[in-house]
């Protein structure tokens, strides 16, 4: 009979002191399980949607801001851009690619997104059916959107003004779908994809109301031509409207070479009326807010374990003072200083081992859970992503059995079983 | 053959007990008498290398014990000495079978369930085997531990005051066996008491005084 069986039987023979440690543990494990999966989850789609993205160009406002409306299509706009200015920026020398963006609208609360083949360029999106959107009015949506939406092709729909909400329908014209996206595994997946003219003219029948010329399948050039009105609190100053020509929402930029990193940012800011934010920096921004949160949720998993760790020290010195005679009566039946030792540790880590595959896993369900009941499909965490870093959740859980048990162990090798026997 | 050779011990800061000398030949049975605090318990353990003396040797079948390492005594006494407690302190967390297997597989022998089932059924307990030790009453409980220290074909068997919390009929019940035990397993017995009533079982007494 192995240590080990005779440690597990004796768990067994205290189920309840036993289940508790276990839950202490699995209950640790499993915060500390969330929190890595999720933050590491949330890194990677941070990543994963800006990748080849150096700079944003928006309107004047908080710099996070542009980059969660422009990148990940979470917040409102800061505002517009003269494609004037912006048509500028993009002919630069520094500036490789420039991708312009047109929000304003939605479907059911997806985001329609107006913009160029350039689009197509630095997501490197290709289509799983049908074609990239060509004439006005026709869309390519994505993967994730054709299934929520149970859209295909040739299937119309009407765009509602704002970025939620179906209030305020653009009865005018309606969209056709062209082409569905292969599922890129970012927020493509989640947007729907036409050519900017189009929502400029969405927006010119909505204000058809304003006194103004329209004629029909023209380029437009009237003053009141917005590709979007959330202001958020942005003062836009009034000269912007009377600017002429139509006006964009954002500009995606992709650098020619590093050297533009130093200087293009900084003319955008100082020369222009708009700004420019880097998605990196926004991004390591936001995660070190996020962090706080984080690092408490942490700290509180880690006294948890440290707690359960004291229970499993607790659990296994008391129960020793309790056994202290059957083990002196193993050592009479033949068994060793060291075997005794082995027995008492194997408890401590049969214990915390327990614990943290069972926390482990119920970490994994729990965000699992999490994901079915987020809101925001771009940020939908999953559980049944696995990480190699679990592993030291492991090796934790391991470290914490024997640094519980090290000392009922030692006590239990260095036990004078002549005075423990001849006390009864 | 057992032999006790100017053994002396002392606990810290007390005086020291002597012992005088003991031979017991294979297949003896002998009881060893004292009165409480005589040192009975002192030389039951020293007998069974649970406590190594101050001065003296302890040779069991040419085996000086107390030169063996501490690991190898460990195994030494797990093969070749049976001790059977007061009261029966068995493994509650393990069957009455694991018990004994347990005592197997800590003197490193193999498992051998033929002969658990064999010893059970000599002391009438068979059909205990997958009882847990809650289950079973003191007497059968007795029973076990006899088994137990006789699974492995020990050359001693020793008892300490075995019959002590037991009425006289109970007493004369455990007496027999450990006597038919000790016989069936051709093991030389050492019973240590100070209980008037088992003296007359016996021809050979070592007397402590």
């Amino acid at each position: 009979m192995s240590p080990l069986k005779i440690s597990w039987k004796s768990l067994w023979s205290k189920p309840l002191s036993s289940a508790l440690n276990i839950m202490l543990i699995a209950f640790g494990t499993g915060i500390l399980t969330i929190l890595l999966l999720a933050s590491n989850q949330i890194a990677q789609k941070l990543d994963n949607n800006s990748k080849d993205i150096d700079l944003v160009v928006g309107a004047k406002g908080s710099p996070l801001q542009l980059i969660l409306s422009s990148i990940y299509y979470i917040d409102f706009p800061t505002g517009n851009i003269p494609l004037k200015e912006a048509t500028a920026l993009a002919r630069s020398p520094f500036v490789k690619r420039a991708v312009p963006l047109a929000l304003g609208d939605n479907y059911n609360g997806t985001r329609i997104v107006g913009t160029d083949s350039n689009f197509v360029g630095i997501y490197k999106l290709k289509v799983q059916s049908g074609k990239f959107w060509d004439k006005d009015f026709e869309t390519t949506i994505g993967s994730g959107v054709a299934e929520s939406q149970k859209l295909k092709i040739g299937d119309t729909f009407y765009g509602a003004h704002g970025l939620t909400g179906n209030s305020d329908v653009h009865k005018s014209h309606k969209y056709t779908v062209s082409g569905i996206l292969e599922p890129q595994g970012n927020v493509t997946d989640n947007l729907i994809l036409t050519n900017i003219a189009s929502v400029w003219k969405m927006h010119d029948e909505h204000e058809e109301g304003e006194a103004h010329e329209h004629k029909d399948g023209e380029a437009h050039e009237h003053k009141e031509a917005e590709a979007h009105e959330h202001k958020e609190g942005e003062s836009h100053p009034k000269d912007e409207h009377s600017d002429e020509g139509k006006e964009l929402t954002s500009l995606l930029i992709q650098y020619r070479s590093p050297m533009s990193v130093a200087m293009f940012p900084r003319m955008v800011n100082e020369t222009t009326n708009m700004q420019a934010a880097s998605p990196a920096q926004e991004s390591t921004r936001l995660f070190s807010l996020i962090g706080v949160g984080v690092e408490t949720l942490q700290w509180f998993a880690v006294l948890i374990m440290l707690i359960a760790a004291i229970s499993v020290f607790v659990n296994l010195y008391n129960s020793l003072k309790e056994r202290k005679y059957d083990l002196a009566i193993m050592r009479t039946l033949g068994a060793s200083r060291g075997k005794l030792f082995l027995i008492v540790i194997a408890e401590g880590i049969i214990l915390t081992l327990a614990g943290t595959i069972i926390g482990i896993v119920l970490g994994h369900l729990a965000l699992q859970f999490i994901g079915n009941y987020q809101e925001s499909s771009q940020a939908r965490l999953s559980g049944l992503i696995f990480l190699k870093d679990e592993i030291y959740l492991f090796v934790a859980g391991l470290a914490i059995g024997i640094f519980a048990a090290i000392i009922p162990a030692i006590q239990a090798y260095r036990s004078n079983i002549s005075r423990i026997l001849s006390k009864n | 053959m057992i032999s006790l050779k100017s053994v002396s011990h002392s606990y810290a800061g007390q005086k020291d007990i002597g012992f005088s000398d003991w031979q017991i030949n294979d297949g003896e049975q002998w009881l060893l008498l004292g009165e409480s605090g005589s040192g009975k318990t002192t030389l039951l353990h020293i007998l069974t290398g649970i406590l190594k003396p101050k001065q003296g040797e302890v040779n069991i079948n040419d085996t000086s014990i107390y030169g063996l390492s501490s690991k190898d005594l460990d195994q030494f006494r797990g093969r070749n000495i049976g001790i059977i407690f007061q009261r029966p302190h068995l493994i509650k967390s393990l069957s009455i079978s694991e018990n004994l297997v347990l005592a197997q597989s800590f003197a490193k022998l193999p498992t051998d369930l033929k002969r658990v089932n064999a010893v059970l059924d000599s002391l009438g307990i068979e059909n205990k085997k997958n009882a847990y030790p809650d289950e079973l009453s003191q007497g059968q409980l007795q029973r076990v531990s006899i088994a137990r220290a006789v699974i492995n074909k020990p050359a001693l068997l020793i008892a300490d005051e075995p019959t002590s919390s037991l009425d006289d009929k109970n007493a004369k019940v455990v007496l027999d066996l450990l006597m038919q035990q000790s016989g069936a397993n051709q093991a030389t017995l050492v019973v240590a008491t100070h209980d008037k009533r088992v003296k007359d079982a016996f021809n050979n007494t070592y007397e402590l005084s």
